[in-house]
């Protein structure tokens, strides 16, 4: 998956209402309000929106860690694996990433999604990045 | 906040065979199914598959217009979801415990995305599914998925 712009959140997070409320070590923390668009089974998150908002939130802590290395690369989603831990409830929802390696060509990210307790968490994310770096003029 | 909608187990005909096209009607019409507008393509004994027309909303980058990848796995998760009830013949409530998607290539600006879910073993808890999406080529995918559901109690 390619970038998110560096100043916002893309058309799909736009699209969701998400938006970026704190930061946690660094990263941005994005919520996502409940609505009928984001239901799965009744009164429930579907995963798919968990999703979303998990990979907004790694994409922005990758953002973060790059530019504060000056680091103006492109990243490029290799894959995901989600483990979907507690039904996501018709109420507001959090996550933030964490890059837990950041090398040349690769990034490896944890994502996070909570309700009411960070330590109580949804769904976690495990994602791999591609870090393609600018071509030298 | 619970929104006002039918549980999907009261709403499938009982004593029926599984029907995949009603249940996207069902699943694909509400909820996140229905803002993504999920449409029903086709199954097997014991595949489904469901579309996603690209737009611009669903979009994670704006310069390139590929999708975010999040519809890649709604629409996965939709598919190996209804491919268990599809190889079962009857609804049985379920959540997803985990679900992988390798991503191939992007999916490209303005192409509708094709997912296909597979359930290839079922135990009485678990369903144990994989599956590919692709933009109308199934030999050209440009995801691969596997994932497990875990089933909970008769309703949920």
């Amino acid at each position: 998956m390619s970038v998110a712009p560096a100043t916002g959140l893309p058309p799909y997070a736009l699209a969701l209402d998400m938006t970026v409320v704190d930061e946690v070590d660094g990263a941005p923390v994005i919520t996502m309000p409940f609505a009928d668009k984001v239901q799965g089974r009744p009164g429930f998150i579907h995963g798919g929106a968990i999703s979303g908002l998990l990979e907004m939130a790694a994409v922005a802590a990758i953002h973060r860690a790059l530019r504060a290395q000056g680091n103006d690369a492109s990243i490029k989603q290799v894959n995901v694996t989600i483990d979907f831990m507690r039904g996501g409830l018709g109420q507001q929802t959090f996550a933030v990433g964490e890059v837990t390696r950041l090398g040349r060509t690769m990034a490896n990210v944890e994502a996070r999604a909570w309700q009411d307790h960070r330590d109580k968490p949804i769904a976690i994310g495990h994602m791999h990045y591609l870090i393609r770096q600018p071509k030298a003029a | 906040m619970a929104l006002d909608r039918p549980d999907l187990g009261s709403l499938i005909p009982k004593n029926a065979a599984f029907d995949p096209e009603l249940v996207n009607r069902l699943m694909g019409k509400f909820g996140h199914g229905g803002f993504l507008d999920m449409e029903y393509v086709g199954h097997g004994s014991d595949w489904v598959e469901l579309a996603i027309d690209w737009r611009e909303d669903l979009v994670a980058d704006p310069e390139t217009g590929i999708l975010a990848s999040a519809v890649v796995i709604s629409l996965m998760d939709n598919a190996t979801s209804m491919s268990i009830w599809t190889k079962l013949g009857e609804f049985r409530p379920q959540v997803t415990m985990d679900l992988r998607i390798d991503y191939l290539r992007p999916s490209p600006s303005g192409a509708r995305v094709f997912g296909r879910g597979i359930c290839y073993h079922l135990t009485q808890s678990i369903g144990f599914v994989k599956g590919y999406a692709h933009n109308g080529d199934p030999e050209d995918p440009l995801a691969h998925a596997s994932g497990t559901f875990i089933r909970v109690g008769d309703r949920v």
